[in-house]
């Protein structure tokens, strides 16, 4: 059955301007198409929402970190291992979900795409074979390269075209998304126990400063033409008082044009930006930045941001941000795991429990919600939890709950053990907006689609765009008024539809569909100086060699390929 | 005309060599020789011309001598049994490929099976002590480019992991570490001393099974707290030179074995030792590493740890979730208290290295050992099915001791019409399903 | 005066020649060769009047097994002894885990007597007379 039509929907696209309007929805061969045969199958949408599906655009789903925080966590588990009757295998994990349980999850709660927001180039066979095993959702992830030793070198002599080369060079090799740039210099420090915390600190030996990395991986972005753009977690993530290392970092994006063929235009996305917007000096007189930071991403419009919610549970922190890691060791004292990666980077995890009788876990939370609500564009800002940082992906509609519903937040708010404190702290208190349903399509679907480049095909629901469909059971003219609904509305769509075919239903997985895995492949004009390093590097420092480097083709079945022209730059 | 693969990676041990250079006859079929490879390496694909190969799968009869049965005959007897058990202990796959495991895995969640891997008997004391306190590590380069001092606590890496002090921890020239073995100081602590020790500068000898102890010592040594005379007969003089000189390095490394995980105190040996790790990176950089013995235990802990979130010992036996306690879905544990009624046994050899006791009462449960080669077990199990040796006569993914995950390669093919574990898996679940659907065995 | 019988303590481990056996086959000359012998400090073999190269019996809690006496090359400490992995060690080694799923590999007692005439099994009768299989 390959035609259906989704009747009396009521339909939210930003891509097309649609605000809830009833509308048809008609499904034919994996896209939507303008009309469709009376043989097509009937889905009655009367009184639902009808969206795109969502495009995670930042999670730690799939890589060696996500899989040790598994491993190691076995007690994440208990009271999670179980299978539903029906398709679909074991599942289990609370703040880091088995790869069936990830894609499972994603898709009950209207999900059609997820970004792996960390790959380490040495480790993506990794990856790849874990994304090949989370089944329904399409998937794609991003390298990094904010502490990498070619790109360190080039950009100390600020070699554009030869940083431009390596990057498209890693693309193809790991089949690689775009740029990721984690805690800038600040991991390469890492593996002497040091840390770059603002963007002017020089990384040991390599005599080069947040600032230059930052700057030019934006330029090598703009000068390959990539999909999506510069994709940043800045340095001094977590510390009281860094708002001006975050607006120093965006700063640096001032001036810069977008160039791609992808209808892109921003030229930086700041990542769980919640973490980053903290006033104050230390915990005690810690306040909330959300106000500062977001005046100014508001004022930038080449500036995408995602806000990275904290959801007040138990959950597991995981980042390329080493020393972040060992730090908050020492704050909460849990397990620690680290892992070095030669001439690449690092990674670090840490268990935490964001316990809401913590005055300063709350007013983060507060952080977390003052962001969106402060955002005038909300193609521009995205809604995630950093997964699992922040809180698990999961707890996504109880942070719609919570912006939606001004009653619901105010709720919790109120009855935080430290009340008066966290409002004294924050803003939140006296911020009315509750975001709506269109707001949050912007936010979930067509901004973070626009923002990887995908707007082409995916994050709205005009014809010809790739039938990624989610109906919720949600009336907008009866909205609901209490957070455990609109909760539960989001956590259990109605129909997903993915490329066209029914994949969830009524909340239960019923088909596995046929998942991406989506890479972009970036040409450019010989380089024999980057072939000669790269060969040069292996040879010397690598422990494996240059031809058991790249990911086989086997690793990724099905590929979505995303091809850019950057010869002629 | 002979023809060289070059960039083979060696299936043997965690140190996962990737250079080695090997010989095929020009038909595919025979290996002539090898390159680079240490002993034990050159030896398993040497091995793979050797004459005698069992080439088709082989049933025990009454009278204890065995006789050949078809692929169909073997697949059919193994599903059989597998869906007729209710327990099965599903145990080995640290010498197969990560694609092969998965499909392995599909059928202990369908049947009801225990999958648990070679690390259940070498280094689950160190994944039940990260279960615990985490880990501080690196990846093998960075110790190659950076560690200036490399401890060898109870491992033996001469003999175990033969080219691993010349390609990571001791002799490489790296980008840090231009000076090789010259520019780093390497001790070796173990109750003997070592072919290991006699490649460090200091070799210090500790007390059999007083690991715990002197590691301990070394803790309070380094917050500078009082200590006895001597600790595991260590002289508290030297323990605390020891120390000292750690808290002075750039960039420590500590690689650990057997000598821990196996003695009195198990993961508590490993525990103190993370500990100790974690403890010296408030002075300096440290990191500590276990030498993973079979070439892809750890790939098994990666596909468990993504699939159930568990490394090893995943009890599926109730079909509706994953269970891991060691010393409960253990298979040594499970052996010795007679708690499986079916033995499915994968690239391993238990009859070989585990304990007698355990094998005894594997030996009086139906059983299936799959090997390319007959060895221990083969001979007490019920069907021997014979498969590709993997990384020789088939590719897959394998993880090293430092997780990296490289893709294995097939240099030859295997002998005429010997199945891989991945078509075997494959047409056992294909068996099971028939099996299942048509209302059990 | 030399002991008729000598307590030791045991671990078991992987040598190089065991790993090249092992390669070779678990049923080759070089795997028996390699595993089928116990190391043992000189001292120890003064204490039970052992020769070099001289079969004795090892004896745990879980039974006995027949190895040839060696001296080390990698020394031991007086009380020390060192059987290679292989189904002959494991023929002795305790498999209580203390709930860890780790057997004894490393570090438990054993009896050591002289037993020049007896004939050391082979790797798979050695464990196929354990569990029974051998028709007599």
């Amino acid at each position: 059955m390959s035609e259906f039509i989704i009747k009396n929907g009521r339909v939210f696209d930003p891509v097309q301007g649609i605000k809830g309007d009833k509308k048809d929805i008609a499904v034919k061969d994996g896209k939507i198409v303008d009309k469709i045969g009376s043989g097509a199958k009937v889905i009655d949408a009367k009184d639902k929402t009808v969206m795109a599906g969502a495009l995670e655009i930042h999670a730690h789903v799939a890589g060696p970190k996500v899989n040790a925080g598994r491993w190691y966590r076995p007690e994440d588990k208990h009271f999670d291992s179980h299978k539903t009757a029906g398709i679909t295998r074991i599942e289990g994990g609370k703040s880091i979900p088995t790869v069936f349980k990830t894609g499972y999850e994603y898709a009950r709660m209207g999900f059609t795409f997820a970004m792996e927001a960390a790959m380490p180039p040495l480790y993506a066979r990794h990856v790849h074979e874990e994304i090949h095993d989370t089944p329904i959702i399409d998937e794609a992830a991003l390298p990094v390269f904010g502490n990498n030793w070619f790109i360190l070198e080039y950009l100390k002599n600020q070699e554009i075209e030869n940083t431009a080369a390596y990057i498209a060079w890693i693309l193809r090799q790991t089949k690689g998304y775009g740029v990721k740039c984690v805690n800038p210099g600040g991991t390469e420090a890492w593996a002497w126990g040091l840390n770059c915390l603002t963007i002017h600190d020089p990384v040991p030996y390599f005599d080069i400063t947040p600032a230059e990395i930052i700057k030019g991986l934006i330029a090598a972005n703009e000068y390959l033409g990539l999909p999506h753009s510069m994709h940043l977690h800045q340095n001094d993530l977590g510390n009281p008082g860094n708002y001006k290392t975050t607006i120093d970092s965006l700063k640096i994006a001032e001036g810069v044009k977008a160039n791609n063929k992808f209808g892109r235009e921003q030229v930086l996305h700041s990542t769980h930006l919640q973490f980053h917007a903290y006033k104050g000096t230390n915990w005690g007189d810690f306040e909330s930045g959300a106000k500062e930071v977001m005046d100014y991403v508001n004022k930038q419009k080449n500036l995408t941001i995602d806000t990275g919610n904290v959801t007040l549970d138990e959950t597991t922190t995981m980042t390329a941000d080493g020393p972040f890691e060992h730090h908050l060791h020492g704050l909460n004292h849990l397990k620690w795991f680290n892992v070095d990666v030669e001439l690449e980077t690092a990674a670090g995890i840490v268990p935490f429990i964001y316990d809401p009788a913590n005055a300063v876990f709350c007013s983060q939370w507060a952080v977390g919600l003052e962001i969106p609500l402060y955002a005038k564009d909300p193609m521009r800002c995205f809604i995630t939890t950093d997964h699992p940082n922040a809180g698990p992906f999961t707890r996504y509609p109880r942070v719609y709950s919570w912006l939606m519903s001004k009653k619901t937040r105010d709720a919790l708010l109120n009855g935080f053990k430290k009340a008066d404190k966290v409002i004294g702290a924050t803003n939140l208190a006296n911020m009315d907006r509750e975001i709506t349903l269109y707001e949050l399509a912007a936010m979930t679907r067509a901004g973070p689609a626009k923002a990887l480049g995908l707007a082409k095909d995916y994050g709205g629901l005009a014809p010809g765009m790739n039938a990624d469909i989610a109906i919720y059971n949600i009336n907008p003219d009866k909205f609901p008024s209490d957070g455990a609904a609109i909760e539960k509305a989001f956590a259990q769509v109605s129909w997903l539809f993915k490329d066209g075919k029914i994949c969830v239903e009524d909340g239960k997985v019923v088909d596995m569909g046929h998942k991406k895995t989506f890479w972009v492949d970036a040409k450019v004009n010989e380089n024999k100086q980057v072939m000669h390093d790269i060969k040069e590097k292996f040879l010397r420092y690598y422990s494996v060699n240059e031809n058991n480097y790249p990911v086989p083709e086997s690793y990724a079945p099905h590929q979505h390929i995303i091809s850019v022209d950057a010869t002629q730059a | 005309m002979p023809k060289e693969v070059t960039d083979v990676i060696c299936p043997f041990c965690g140190t996962l060599c990737d250079d080695l250079v090997v010989s095929v006859s020009d038909d595919n079929k025979t290996i002539l020789g090898v390159k680079n490879a240490c002993a034990i390496g050159a030896e398993k694909f040497n091995h793979q011309r050797q004459p005698g190969r069992v080439k088709r799968p082989r049933m025990r009869q009454a009278d204890g001598t065995y006789k050949e049965i078809t692929y169909d005959e073997a697949i059919d007897w193994t599903a059989k049994m597998l869906v007729k058990s209710r327990k099965t202990l599903m145990y080995g796959w640290a010498s197969t490929s990560c694609q092969a495991m998965s499909i392995g895995h599909e059928i202990a969640e369908k049947v009801g099976g225990i999958v648990d891997n070679c690390a259940t008997v070498c280094h689950g004391s160190s994944l039940i002590a990260i279960e615990d306190v985490g880990v501080p590590s690196c990846t093998l380069g960075e110790v190659k480019n950076r560690a200036d001092r490399v401890i060898f606590w109870g491992c033996n890496p001469a003999h175990a992991h033969p080219r691993h002090m010349s390609r990571y921890s001791i002799f490489p020239r790296g980008f840090f570490t231009v000076k090789g073995h010259k520019g780093r100081k390497i001790y070796a602590i173990d109750c003997r001393y070592t072919d290991t020790a006699k490649c460090a500068d200091e070799f210090i000898q500790v007390q059999q099974g007083y690991d715990y102890e002197l590691l301990n010592a070394f803790r309070t040594a380094a917050r500078g707290e009082w200590l006895p005379d001597t600790v595991g007969g260590v002289p508290k003089e030297k323990i605390i030179e020891i120390v000292e000189d750690l808290k002075s390095a750039r960039f420590g490394i500590i690689f650990f074995g057997m000598g821990l995980t196996h003695s009195m105190g198990r993961n508590h040996n490993i525990d103190i030792a993370i500990n100790l790790t974690r403890d010296m990176n408030d002075f300096t950089k440290f990191a500590i590493m276990a030498m993973r013995g079979h070439w892809n235990v750890t790939g098994s802990g990666q596909v468990l740890g993504w699939q159930y979130g568990f490394p090893y010992a995943v009890d599926l036996s109730r079909r509706d979730q994953a269970r891991h306690q060691t010393g409960e879905t253990t298979s040594v544990d499970l052996l010795n208290r007679n708690e499986v009624e079916a033995c499915f046994y994968i690239a391993t050899d238990p009859g070989a290295h585990f304990p007698v006791d355990a094998m005894i009462s594997s030996s009086r449960k139906p059983t299936v050992c799959i090997d390319p080669h007959i060895n221990c077990t083969t001979e007490i199990s019920d069907i021997h099915i014979p498969v590709a040796l993997v990384g020789v006569e088939v590719g897959g993914c394998a993880y090293r001791m430092d997780n990296v995950p490289i893709e294995t390669r097939k240099v030859v093919d295997p002998p005429e019409g010997v199945l891989t574990d991945e078509e075997l898996l494959t047409k056992i679940n294909h068996r099971v399903d028939e099996l299942l659907a048509a209302g059990g065995a | 005066m030399a002991e008729k019988k000598i307590t030791l303590n045991m671990i078991t481990c992987r040598t190089i020649q065991q790993g090249v056996g092992m390669e070779a086959g678990k049923t080759s000359q070089k795997y028996f060769d390699a595993c089928t012998i116990m190391h043992m400090h000189p001292e120890d073999m003064k204490k039970l009047g052992v020769w070099k190269n001289t079969n004795v019996k090892v004896t745990s809690s879980v039974g006995s097994v027949i190895v040839k006496a060696v001296e080390t090359r990698e020394d031991l400490v007086p009380g020390l002894a060192h059987i290679p992995m292989g189904p002959w060690a494991n023929r002795i080694v305790p498999a209580y885990t203390y709930s860890t799923g780790e057997p004894c590999f490393k570090g438990f007692p054993v009896d050591v007597e002289i037993a020049a005439n007896e004939r050391i099994k082979g790797a798979v009768e050695v464990l196929q007379d354990a569990c029974g299989l051998i028709r007599k």
